[in-house]
């Protein structure tokens, strides 16, 4: 599903994200990415999710190397993952049903179906009674739940998460890892970046340090 | 419903919420478009009003043939079947003399003129209309006619159509040159308008290309709402000269009829609001295009 061979990482000027770093993951494999603040969880996120290039290396998702997509073929990687950003990029001026319907929207799916799976996708996360509510009337978790109830309406076989549980308290967040768990066992390929690695104890896990994977 | 059109309906509304989520703006960018095209436009409606005018008089030269004031009525019938039958004549109309009385004398100044003289001073007159109308060919006319008997003058009156004609390509010119400079106007306020736009919008034009949007997408409803804004505000422009023409309508009747003419100042046709209409809706598409493409370059 994830194929990372020998990936650099480089901003200027001139400091190294991560460097050589080479992993794998099959089709329903759940993976953690662990590491201090700055070992380069953020950009691997967002090498898969082709927000970022790599400076050297190839990047594969799914087969295809997306670190040579041509900006037209982009948008077609992006429908297929389930991305949860670290500022998870709500948008405050829209409902809660809104901010989920809008991955439907894009996709062009027929409203009527587009608002039941709406619908659904909230009753997972369990805001299904806040749909009308905006972002700005939610708590911390409410809104992590709501960025991932986004990320999981249009059902894609791969979900990102970039610090799902930060600034949240430990009971919220194991609520969280909870929703993320239940996904992985409905046959999502998971990939989630965090420091909160004990939330995941079943799961693989990826240990980066300052760009290196370390065993 | 395919999705073509689910994405056309979505666009369509979101820009028409954004109209009108912003009532003042939306006012004061129409006021802007409206009187920018308002003035080709009213240009246009001048010119046309000058020409339907002068349609009654018309801008294709015409030669007239008087007849000798002692020529009889039969020496007339012979000359009308004499133009008749002229290969260059495409048409000729007979203006009797007692006709040409009736009609002068329906004119208050030139009545007590006319009444004090003992008889009809107008003579006979043929209107001839030649097929080739090239300022050679209808002097060649005018000479061929001059050497006919029973005929006192022939007269070319093109001159002062052609001077008419050649102003009106002026004027018509004029408007282009205006509308033109007026366009790439209104394409800039667009384009400043849906810049604005997409400043206000920018974390959303984010937060979908991330969830995977085209360009096409995030574009959709801002061509939409440039269309939009050009179309009303080509209404604008139209009620503005609507607005004009009925103003100066009474005032020009009152001026034209010191001058013996009735006429009413129409404002634009149904042709010309059609086209105004369809280029202000193009000019607005076309400034939200450009100013997007800005945009999503250098995003």
């Amino acid at each position: 599903m994830i194929r990372f061979d020998r990936v650099a990482k480089r901003y200027p000027p001139g400091i190294d994200a991560l460097s050589a770093l080479s992993f794998e993951m099959t089709a329903g494999d759940m993976l953690i990415v662990s590491g201090h603040s700055g070992a380069g969880k953020s950009t691997l996120i967002k090498l898969v999710a082709a927000i970022e290039k790599p400076t050297s290396g190839a990047v594969l998702v799914g087969g295809q190397n997306v670190g040579t997509l041509s900006r037209s073929a982009l948008p077609f990687l992006r429908r297929r993952l389930g991305l949860v950003l670290q500022d998870q990029k709500l948008l405050f001026d829209r409902s809660v049903f809104e901010n989920v319907m809008l991955p439907l929207s894009i996709t062009g799916f027929p409203p009527k179906e587009a608002m039941q799976r709406v619908r659904a996708a909230l009753d997972k996360v369990g805001l299904a009674m806040r749909e009308k509510a905006l972002p700005i009337a939610l708590s911390g978790g409410e809104q992590q739940r709501l960025a991932i109830a986004r990320a999981v309406v249009s059902r894609p076989a791969l979900l990102l998460a970039d610090e799902p549980t930060a600034h949240l308290d430990a009971e919220t967040a194991a609520g969280v890892a909870r929703i993320f768990h239940e996904f992985h066992r409905a046959g999502v390929t998971v990939l989630i970046a965090t420091y909160d690695g004990h939330l995941f104890p079943d799961a693989r896990t990826l240990r980066l340090d300052h760009g290196y994977s370390v065993a | 419903m395919n999705i073509w059109l689910v994405h056309h309906d979505r666009a369509l509304r979101m820009a028409l919420r954004r109209l009108i989520a912003a009532p003042l703006t939306t006012l004061l960018s129409l006021l802007a478009i409206g009187v920018a095209l308002a003035l080709p436009a009213g240009g246009q409606m001048l010119l046309s009003n000058v020409q339907r005018l002068m349609g009654s008089t018309s801008a294709t030269p015409q030669i007239s043939v008087f007849m000798a004031a002692d020529a009889g009525r039969g020496a007339a019938t012979e000359l009308g079947a004499r133009l008749k039958k002229h290969p260059a004549v495409k048409q000729q109309r007979f203006l009797p003399r007692e006709d040409t009385l009736q009609r002068m004398k329906a004119n208050a100044g030139l009545r007590e003129v006319i009444d004090v003289l003992p008889d009809n001073p107008f003579p006979d007159a043929f209107i001839v209309t030649a097929i080739d109308d090239q300022p050679a060919t209808l002097d060649l006319l005018v000479e061929e006619f001059r050497q006919w008997p029973k005929v006192a003058h022939v007269q070319l009156d093109s001159a002062w159509a052609r001077r008419l004609e050649a102003l009106l390509r002026l004027g018509r010119n004029a408007v282009i040159l205006l509308g033109g400079l007026l366009a790439t106007g209104l394409i800039a306020i667009t384009f400043n308008i849906i810049r604005m736009q997409v400043l206000t919008h920018r974390a959303e034009i984010e937060v979908s290309q991330l969830l995977g949007a085209t360009n096409g997408f995030i574009r959709r409803p801002f061509l939409y709402f440039g269309a939009l804004l050009g179309f009303a505000g080509g209404a604008t422009a139209w009620l503005l000269i609507a607005a004009a023409a009925w103003w100066l309508r009474t005032p020009l009747d009152d001026l034209l009829h010191l001058y013996e003419f009735t006429f009413s100042l129409q404002s634009l046709g149904l042709a010309d609001s059609a086209v105004l209409l369809g280029i202000a809706t193009g000019l607005g598409w076309l400034g939200a295009l450009l100013s997007l493409g800005q945009h999503l370059r250098h995003s």
